[in-house]
């Protein structure tokens, strides 16, 4: 199917040990799905495989991205056909800044012969990180290196505003984040929701649901989804805790 | 795409095949013969004879110096390498012989065509003669010598003969008395005093084929507040037909003078690279050596400053970048031999794959100085975990009015960095070289634009055929 994220039936292991078993979910574009689900059910997983890291073997199954499966293509191709991963540790690239980095990310994606366009390039990128808050002076800085935990994150965000995905993977965004700088990322995420764009928004904790509100929560448990509803699925698991989740697998 | 016309060799035009004029020809192996032959071709004087032939005692007395770097410098087949050609013409080859691969590189370099075919050995010559001669009544003018060091040597043997062998001797180490004996090619630069020289000399101004030679000899006087920079080498693949380039490179900065020597080669990784290069630098006077080594089979290089005059201050800033099977064994040394002298060294090294860099610096300041300051920093960058490198620095420092600084890094750009960004569409190729410009970009900030500009899409290339 055209226009959605859809994950089949995806396998994985790492090394001998099963992560993914038997995962399947469906984003559409338009919609925000939040991942919920506590440390170790394999949401991060889910994440790296999608991206193609080489870590993660998939035994079986499909991630297709508007109906072309992925598996199996090289991490940047996978970028470049649409898909964003916001790191949940964003890694530093020394030396280089983020204005080199990010222009380079864009020029990846430019066909032959195409130039590059400095200036619209710079007044985009201001107009987002004024949007982020983030001060003009870290376009001259490395990426990431010597940030704070929020700065890393609102810059996870200002690559994705910049790159202008369409389907939009954020693990695990809201950690380490202060309230205000989570109003801030959130408000970014808010403003590139589109019809076009599709978010996958992983997290344990139900306060980003507050300002990022989203279409549809899953919750995962031992590498596949158990539970999914509405936005209120979020604030009931917040109240009753993931134990919560447990007990519902055991007595179903 | 730009169009390659194929080059036609009109072999009756002259020397361009040394199959076919053996009169030019010095043969394979190195004796007296040879060094006679050398000299009697060159019509030169008898003293430089008699410089040659003590020379080749030396050499041939010298053990090869393996117990310190690497054992692999006794793979140099000595009987096996021709020593001199006729004319030093670049031995000739036509273009049709050039590798695909170098030509691509010229291309993608963006090399004008000319130069290229010059580059590739297949011209001796490149027609940029309007540029060249307005480079020379200009300098002319302004009383500065540029010439070869033959010309340098019959010429203005009052100028040069002074200097000549005496920074670095010809017993300096089996190499610098290698070069001493068959020395031909390179640069004698006298800048006389308070000229500064605004563009820097390119040897390839002089439009001669010994400029790129294997065992050229250069030898730049900076008279009294004096300035010039130097440049050396290209960015095209430098490939020989034969293994070793051996040059020697001598600098003399008189009081308040200023030299910058800007290398920057890439040989091919048949080529053992082993060169001694040094400056002597008078009082308040500067030397700066700016050195990257891409390339080659082995690299063993040390650019040096002897800071002999109050006040004088020596630089090393260099990069060196090891691919698949390659040793860059490289550094620099600075020998404090006044007060309040002060140096800096900053080396950069990026081993790749199973390549090995070494750093190797001395700093010396003996007891009785006051005032003098070093620092070092040396940065060593590994893609991925099959790469090597190691840092020796000798540093003796005496006396309590000195100072001495000395940083050392060791990153790794690991697997997770590159993952992170491919994530954002980069290729591989494309994630290692920004990584590494990343990593060379606070030191090239010092090089001259365009050296820094041609430096970046030479470290392009090489990332791009690193990604295995």
């Amino acid at each position: 199917m055209a226009n959605q994220l859809e994950i089949r039936n995806l396998n994985v292991t790492i090394g001998d040990k099963p992560i993914l078993k038997d995962f399947s979910l469906s984003i559409p574009k338009g919609e925000v799905h939040a991942l919920m689900g506590p440390n170790g059910t394999g949401k991060s997983t889910l994440a790296k495989v999608i991206a193609g890291h080489e870590d993660y073997t998939v035994q079986s199954g499909e991630v297709l991205v508007d109906g072309v499966n992925i598996i199996g293509m090289e991490p940047d191709e996978i970028a470049r056909s649409g898909v964003f991963l916001a790191f949940q540790y964003p890694l530093e690239i020394p030396g280089v800044s983020i204005a080199n980095f990010v222009r380079a990310a864009l020029q990846a994606r430019m066909e032959e012969g195409e130039t590059f366009n400095a200036p619209a390039y710079y007044r985009s990128l201001y107009e987002k990180m004024d949007l982020l808050q983030i001060d003009r002076k870290f376009t001259a800085r490395s990426v990431n290196e010597g940030f704070s935990g929020g700065e890393k994150k609102r810059c996870e965000i200002l690559q994705m505003a910049m790159l202008d995905p369409k389907y939009c993977i954020m693990d695990e965004t809201d950690s380490g984040l202060d309230i205000d700088a989570l109003k801030i990322v959130a408000n970014g995420v808010n403003l590139m929701r589109s019809p076009d764009r599709a978010f996958l928004v992983i997290t344990h904790y139900q306060r980003l649901l507050d300002y990022i509100i989203p279409d549809k929560v899953h919750v995962m448990w031992d590498g596949r989804i158990v539970q999914s509803g509405n936005k209120d699925l979020a604030l009931e698991l917040e109240s009753k805790g993931y134990n919560w989740v447990k007990e519902e697998l055991a007595t179903a | 795409m730009v169009q390659h016309t194929p080059i036609e060799v009109d072999r009756e035009k002259g020397n361009f095949s040394y199959k076919t004029h053996y009169e030019y020809d010095a043969g394979v192996g190195l004796n007296e013969g040879v060094i006679n032959y050398i000299a009697d071709v060159k019509g030169e004087d008898d003293w430089i004879r008699q410089f040659r032939l003590k020379a080749l005692d030396v050499f041939n007395r010298r053990a090869m110096p393996t117990h310190w770097a690497t054992k692999d410098l006794e793979n140099i087949d000595f009987a096996k390498i021709r020593y001199y050609l006729s004319k030093g013409q670049i031995p000739k080859r036509t273009w049709e012989e050039v590798p695909d691969e170098i030509k691509q590189t010229f291309e993608r370099l963006g090399i004008p065509e000319q130069e290229r075919k010059f580059l590739a050995g297949v011209e001796a010559q490149f027609d940029s003669e309007a540029a060249y001669s307005n480079i020379k009544t200009d300098l002319e003018k302004q009383g500065v010598i540029f010439l070869g060091p033959n010309e340098g040597l019959k010429e203005y043997p009052d100028v040069f003969r002074k200097w000549f062998g005496k920074i670095i001797p010809t017993n300096d180490n089996k190499f610098s008395a290698l070069n001493s004996a068959v020395f031909s090619g390179g640069s004698f630069i006298y800048v006389p005093p308070g000229v500064k020289v605004a563009q820097p000399l390119q040897a390839y101004f002089r439009i001669n084929a010994e400029s790129f030679g294997q065992f050229e000899r250069t030898l730049i006087i900076a008279d009294e507040g004096s300035e010039v920079t130097y440049m050396e080498g290209c960015t095209a693949p430098q490939f020989e037909t034969s293994t070793i380039h051996s040059a020697v490179v001598e600098l003399v900065a008189m009081k308040s003078a200023k030299i910058q020597y800007i290398t920057v080669q890439n040989w091919s990784n048949n080529v053992f690279n082993l060169v001694t290069k040094r400056g002597l630098a008078h009082e308040e006077s500067e030397i700066r050596w700016i050195d990257c080594n891409i390339g080659s089979r082995l690299t063993m290089k040390y650019p040096a400053v002897v800071l002999n005059g109050r006040k004088a201050r020596g630089e090393v800033l260099s990069i060196a970048l090891a691919n698949d099977g390659q040793h860059q064994d490289t550094g620099a040394k600075m020998i404090h031999n006044a007060d309040e002298t002060s140096s800096n060294i900053i080396s950069k090294s990026i081993s790749i794959g199973n390549g090995r860099s070494s750093y190797r610096g001395l700093v010396h300041i003996p007891d009785h100085l006051r005032g003098c300051k070093n620092n070092t920093e040396c940065d060593a960058l590994l893609i991925n975990t099959n790469s090597r490198t190691d840092t020796f620095p000798a540093i003796t420092v005496r006396g309590n009015g000195n100072s001495v600084q000395h940083e050392a890094s060791v990153s790794k750009l690991s697997a997770e960095q590159i993952f992170y960004m491919m994530q954002r569409g980069l290729s591989e190729g494309e994630a290692m070289s920004l990584s590494v410009n990343g990593f060379v970009n606070d030191l090239m900030k010092h090089f001259p634009m365009e050296y820094s500009v041609e430096l970046k899409r030479l470290i392009d290339l090489e990332m791009e055929g690193s990604v295995g």
